[in-house]
């Protein structure tokens, strides 16, 4: 079993957002970079299934060279090599060409990512990755066990689930509770030291999209209380101030 | 495609510090207050420290541990006490007390069946040096240890002993010659379940209530000599010596306690509006904060050097003892500021200050006074 898992380096959950260059960048300094959680999950997966069937992880990400603790995270957890394409994760259709450049030096059993990530949840790189590759993509993926050549899966669907089965290769988003989520262990960290990590050149350096502008939310208002016995005043003010009824 | 490899020989000690943090967080922090309030030594979360190889931090390889130095040690102390500095003072008491011991002096029968055990965390160790009536002053002690032809028989109690009750076994230091004179101790091994050997009463503690601090007691508790530990006599000279690298844990302890407590305080700071605006934005809050992060980053190098210099080979007491008597007295004094900075809110439990403001007291007691720590500085610097 030949697995490559994409891993992204995403803002950490609790970094407060600001942007620079006339609110076109997001602004960096000070931020602490993790593994995008459903790729953490994703990744988890990967090493039991290698655990059980024998084979090989690859970890690849698209990113500058600060991304690296990020890919050392992920030899520590367990990935037995590392490719990182040198260039700025511009967009979905970017990233999914180096993916699938990669993917057709080395022809992959399973290529296994998150579902999204967790910056800019575009949700579209395992669908990308799949067409440029002919083959299926599924997403999002709560349940896989392998079968000799077919994967048997189980995915998240409005309101309840669905389980299918395809043949391998394929290209997978996945999240939790597909595997359980792995801190790597001190043995794991002292030899992800001298675990090779590739860094290669993209395919194409075009920007295919530019961003114009981002925008936070605007700041929550402060509450109102209202005493319990005025709810003409509180259906008043729903109606009027908040405008939800 | 132009490609290159690269081996990935960068410092790890930042991974491990997003390890342990990750891991504390996730496993350690949901249950802080109850483990607390309810004096629970998670015995269940030992064994998973011990999975993640923590619990063998300085045992080398070839005994099962992970072989790696003190600042990757004290790097995974200061993490777990950033959340409990219960679970922190256990995991360096186990470390560096009863594992090192072994490690240090130990015969190679003795590392092969002890170490392999304690790294992984199957078994939880001990190390009992002080005792009811004499802490610092080691050589009164009353525990005895009494040649009888291959064996050796013990009497007496040991407390405030980490995994007093717990421990599977224990490293104890008796004294094998008359009070209050020249290599009177010896060190021996002492595994639970050995007739004449039972853990005593659990002290229900002010602070690191989830860490278990019982006595130890021996009444006519017979061990094969075989469970001696070096040389007839060493036991004081060896206790030194595991001290010196078990003060700059203690020192890892503290600054783990401070950097928690600082960053709640920070943090609050920053929410808590009063006349309109967050107190940190008043010069008297701001100005603490500054003072408090000072002192953290002076602890952090004090005892980060220590720790380079144990590294390195070097003797330490003087490091040692100084990191550990800064780093104590930072983390007691950031606790007390942060519950300042919290106000009402930083004395109830609902808020995490205040269990800091208990635990950190520990700091500046164990393993050394602060006052012995100024002895063993000043003894140093004016020999």
């Amino acid at each position: 079993m030949k697995i490559l898992v994409c891993v992204t380096s995403v803002p950490d959950t609790t970094t407060k957002i600001t942007f620079t260059d006339n609110n076109t960048k997001f602004n960096k300094a000070g931020v602490q970079f993790i593994t995008g959680p459903y790729d953490d999950y994703a990744l988890a997966r990967a090493v039991e299934l290698k655990e059980k069937l024998g084979g090989t992880v690859t970890v690849l990400n698209v990113g500058e060279a600060d991304t690296e603790p990020v890919i050392r995270k992920c030899l520590a957890i367990g990935a037995d090599d590392a490719i990182r394409v040198n260039a700025d994760p511009t967009d979905a259709f970017f990233v999914a060409e180096q993916i699938a450049a990669i993917a057709k030096e080395n022809k992959y059993d399973l290529i296994l990512m998150g579902r999204e990530s967790i910056d800019y949840n575009g949700g579209q790189v395992h669908g990308i990755v799949g067409e440029l590759l002919g083959m299926p993509s599924i997403s999002p993926v709560m349940q896989l066990d392998i079968d000799g050549d077919t994967a048997r899966i189980v995915r998240e669907i409005e309101g309840g689930k669905e389980s299918l089965e395809a043949k391998l290769p394929l290209v997978l988003g996945c999240q939790e509770p597909i595997a359980e989520w792995k801190i790597p262990n001190m043995r794991g960290i002292m030899t992800a030291r001298t675990k090779p990590l590739k860094v290669v050149e993209p395919t194409s350096k075009d920007t295919l999209t530019n961003v114009s502008g981002y925008e936070l939310p605007a700041p929550r208002g402060n509450v109102k209380m209202i005493p319990a016995d005025q709810v003409e005043t509180l259906i008043q003010l729903l109606r009027t101030e908040a405008k939800v009824i | 495609m132009v490609s290159e490899i690269v081996e990935n020989q960068v410092d790890t000690t930042q991974l491990i510090a997003q390890s342990v943090r990750e891991l504390s967080e996730r496993l350690i922090r949901p249950n802080v207050r109850q483990w607390d309030e309810e004096q629970h030594f998670p015995a269940d979360l030992f064994r998973h420290l011990g999975e993640q190889g923590l619990l063998g931090m300085l045992v080398p390889t070839e005994y099962g541990g992970t072989g790696l130095g003190y600042r990757e040690y004290v790097t995974a102390i200061a993490e777990l006490a950033r959340v409990d500095g219960s679970v922190g003072l256990s995991m360096a008491a186990h470390n560096s007390l009863c594992t090192n011991h072994i490690l240090l002096f130990g015969n190679e029968t003795q590392k092969q069946t002890y170490l392999p055990r304690l790294a992984t965390g199957e078994w939880i160790g001990a190390w009992g040096l002080t005792e009811p009536n004499t802490g610092s002053d080691a050589g009164n002690m009353r525990t005895t240890a009494v040649r009888v032809g291959d064996e050796w028989v013990l009497n007496g109690a040991k407390n405030f002993i980490t995994h007093g009750k717990t421990g599977h076994v224990a490293v104890v230091i008796a004294r094998t010659g008359e009070p209050n004179t020249s290599r009177n101790a010896t060190a021996f091994i002492v595994e639970r379940g050995t007739p004449g050997f039972q853990g005593g009463r659990k002290e229900d503690k002010l602070g690191m209530r989830a860490s278990e601090t019982a006595e130890m007691l021996f009444e006519d508790c017979r061990i094969p000599d075989s469970q001696r530990l070096g040389e007839v006599g060493d036991g004081f000279v060896q206790s030194l010596k595991v001290l010196d690298g078990g003060r700059i844990s203690i020192a890892a302890l503290s600054l783990g306690i401070a950097q928690g407590a600082y960053e709640a305080a920070l943090q609050y700071a920053q929410e808590r509006r009063q006349f309109g605006q967050p107190i940190a934005s008043f010069q008297a809050i701001a100005f603490k904060l500054a003072d408090l992060a000072t002192d953290i980053e002076a602890s952090r190098l004090l005892t980060f050097q220590a720790a380079d210099l144990k590294d390195q080979g070097k003797t330490t007491t003087k490091e040692s003892a100084m990191a550990k008597l800064f780093a104590s007295e930072t983390a007691v004094k950031v606790a007390n500021e942060a519950v300042q900075i919290f106000g009402g809110y930083g004395y109830v439990k609902d808020f995490p200050v205040e269990k800091f403001y208990r635990d950190a007291k520990l700091c500046t007691i164990g393993e050394g006074t602060s006052e012995i720590q100024k002895l063993v500085i000043s003894r140093q610097i004016l020999k």
